[in-house]
């Protein structure tokens, strides 16, 4: 059982993250995660609404980043932390969910806002059968 | 920074001629001692710069340089529409005509020193910071294409400041060749409750003293005497820059090979001046150059306003206002021939030096207003851009510190509540919704401010005019 989880790395100005899972769509599902939680701790973010999220891109590096720019965009619209997410995919088409709530300043205590993901260190590959998907985001 | 292959041909001044695809030498303002603490990352992506179609003279590089996406932040080139010349999104960034505006106060220190507590909490009450912070305005869409055109023009016409405030403005508050059609709906979206936001990270508002003063007629020249507060204001087009950076850095990446362009690295997208997709970009871009004005025009209104309630003998008018990541067409001299340039500063600012056409009347015969801010902790300089300006990096200087320290190793070396205790002992009143925010920017992550501008002073880039002390941060 390969586990699926998130981590971020250090970039000199902004920020590396990365989520790892058995497939491509949970490293996809855990590398927005990893999203979240450069603004703040996903456990603090209660899955209470849902948005529904499609895209795609030319390849998977490319998909990814079309997939975080669409999160941050809705993080920064609707001004909502997302803490559960559902990612299917079909080649390099996305359909995903994503469930959270609207930021609450004094329990979110939200560190910092996301301007973009970027091509920056950007990765999407199996290694040992465990997948990886990454790239650094603008803060 | 590995320095092999680069020539010291003055003592400020690295150059390395071109090899491999670089169609011009590569050039950092640096001392040997900034060069060797440079990131290596920083020599990669400048000789990447200069392999791009109709770029002239020289990629350059300022003392703070360091690691960006495509183009290194504090990269500075110049293009010839005439001979292919390319607009990069990657080149200009995410926060697009981020920068510093400078006002007056007429306020001395002593003056500030008993209503510091008073100030810092009106001003963290009346300008909204952070993530998820709304502005008061709503933009309905045809206010948002008002906007878009008008620049800081457009928010003083709707009663956010004075006429008066535009003429210390780069291109007099409004940026022409602005299309707002060219600004995506998503875009627009992402703007419509952000207008006069400060944003988050590195973003600030901050109350200083002139602490020193380095240069006594151009301190003079500016209204500056040791003593006085001042306040800046650092951020850009917030929401609206981001999405237009990240959908054109998409749409660059994409078309670049159709147009013969072999991008070394996906983050460099770019496309011909004279292409659509440069064209709307061109468009876009100026778009949320004038967004970037507007929103530090109603900063400075609601700056005005917070004042007025804890200090109503202050008069705050606009210094300078400089932004630090644009691509704008300018004539430089080129091997003694004028020649019309789209000129990219990503994480640089303009330095105009004295005698420059485009300064306002008052300021032409000194020079250009450059500050340059530092992290709240360290306080920011001012600098004048110098007379051999014109002929080093088309007029451009450093904008900043820059980071020494990831914001990851940021958050194990520092918690926010310390960090605000401590800087609140040195007279340094931080307010900020964010704690980790705090930590993160704490004054030990980034470089000394002090050397950088030092070495852009040397390096004959700007002169040094005064150091500001800060008294109140507001942070994002």
């Amino acid at each position: 059982m390969i586990a699926s989880g998130w981590e971020h790395f250090p970039h000199a100005a902004d920020i590396g993250i990365r989520g790892f899972g058995p497939t491509r769509a949970a490293a996809f599902e855990q590398a927005a995660l990893a999203l979240t939680a450069v603004v703040t701790e996903p456990g603090r973010v209660v899955p209470r609404e849902v948005v529904a999220l499609i895209c795609e891109a030319d390849d998977d590096g490319a998909l990814l980043v079309e997939w975080l720019n669409e999160i941050v965009y809705e993080m920064a619209t609707r001004r909502m932390l997302f803490s559960r997410l559902e990612v299917a995919l079909a080649g390099h088409a996305l359909k995903g969910r994503a469930w959270g709530e609207t930021i609450d300043a004094a329990r979110h205590r939200p560190a910092v806002e996301v301007k973009g993901a970027t091509y920056t260190a950007l990765a999407v590959h199996q290694e040992g059968g465990r997948w990886i998907a990454q790239c650094v985001v603008d803060v | 920074m590995e320095l092999s292959g680069w020539v010291q041909d003055e003592a400020y001044r690295w150059r390395r001629p071109p090899t491999g695809a670089m169609r011009v030498p590569a050039v950092i303002y640096a001392s040997a001692a900034l060069m060797a603490e440079m990131d290596d990352k920083v020599a990669e992506q400048i000789a990447n710069v200069a392999t791009l179609p109709g770029i002239v003279e020289a990629a350059y590089a300022m003392p703070d340089a360091h690691w960006g996406y495509g183009f290194p932040i504090g990269g500075v080139a110049a293009f010839d529409p005439d001979l292919g010349g390319v607009v990069s999104a990657g080149g200009v960034g995410f926060d697009i005509s981020c920068g510093v505006r400078a006002l007056h106060t007429g306020l001395r220190v002593g003056e500030l020193r008993p209503l510091k507590e008073a100030l810092a909490d009106t001003l963290f009450g009346e300008v909204p910071a952070g993530v998820g912070s709304t502005g008061a305005i709503s933009l309905a869409p045809a206010e948002m294409d008002a906007m878009l055109e008008g620049g800081a023009a457009w928010a003083v016409a709707r009663g956010y400041g004075t006429s008066a405030d535009l003429v210390r403005v780069e291109e007099q508050g409004r940026m022409a060749g602005a299309l707002p059609d060219c600004v995506s709906d998503k875009a627009k979206n992402r703007q419509r409750r952000e207008m006069g936001t400060l944003g988050s990270g590195n973003h600030y508002l901050e109350v200083q003293e002139v602490s020193e003063i380095f240069d006594r007629a151009a301190a003079a020249a500016f209204g500056l005497a040791q003593g006085d507060v001042v306040v800046s204001i650092h951020c850009g087009s917030r929401g609206l820059g981001h999405q237009i950076g990240t959908e054109f850095l998409r749409d660059m990446a994409k078309s670049a090979a159709g147009f013969g362009i072999a991008l070394p690295d996906r983050e460099l997208a770019c496309a011909p001046l004279t292409s659509p997709v440069g064209e709307r970009y061109l468009g876009a871009m100026r778009g949320a150059i004038n967004c970037a004005m507007a929103n530090r025009q109603i900063i400075t209104h609601l700056t005005r306003a917070a004042f007025a309630r804890i200090a109503p003998e202050a008069e705050l008018s606009v210094l300078y206002d400089v932004s630090h990541n644009t691509c704008k067409l300018e004539e430089h001299q080129v091997g003694g021939v004028p020649r019309r340039l789209f000129v990219h500063r990503k994480g640089a600012t303009r330095a105009f030096g004295p005698g420059h056409p485009d300064l306002p009347s008052d300021l032409r015969a000194v020079g250009q207003p450059v500050m340059i801010g530092g992290s709240m902790g360290t306080g920011s300089y001012m600098l004048v851009g110098a007379a051999t300006a014109g002929e080093r990096a088309f007029g451009s200087a450093c904008h900043g510190a820059g980071r020494s320290m990831s914001r990851h190793q940021a958050l194990r070396t520092w918690r926010g509540r310390a960090v605000i205790d401590e800087l609140a002992g040195r007279g340094i009143l931080i307010r900020s919704p964010s704690y980790r925010g705090v930590a993160e920017e704490a004054p030990g992550a980034y470089k000394d401010v002090t050397a950088v501008v030092d070495e852009a002073d040397q390096a004959g880039l700007a002169r040094k005019v005064a150091r500001l002390k800060p008294h109140v941060c507001v942070k994002g």
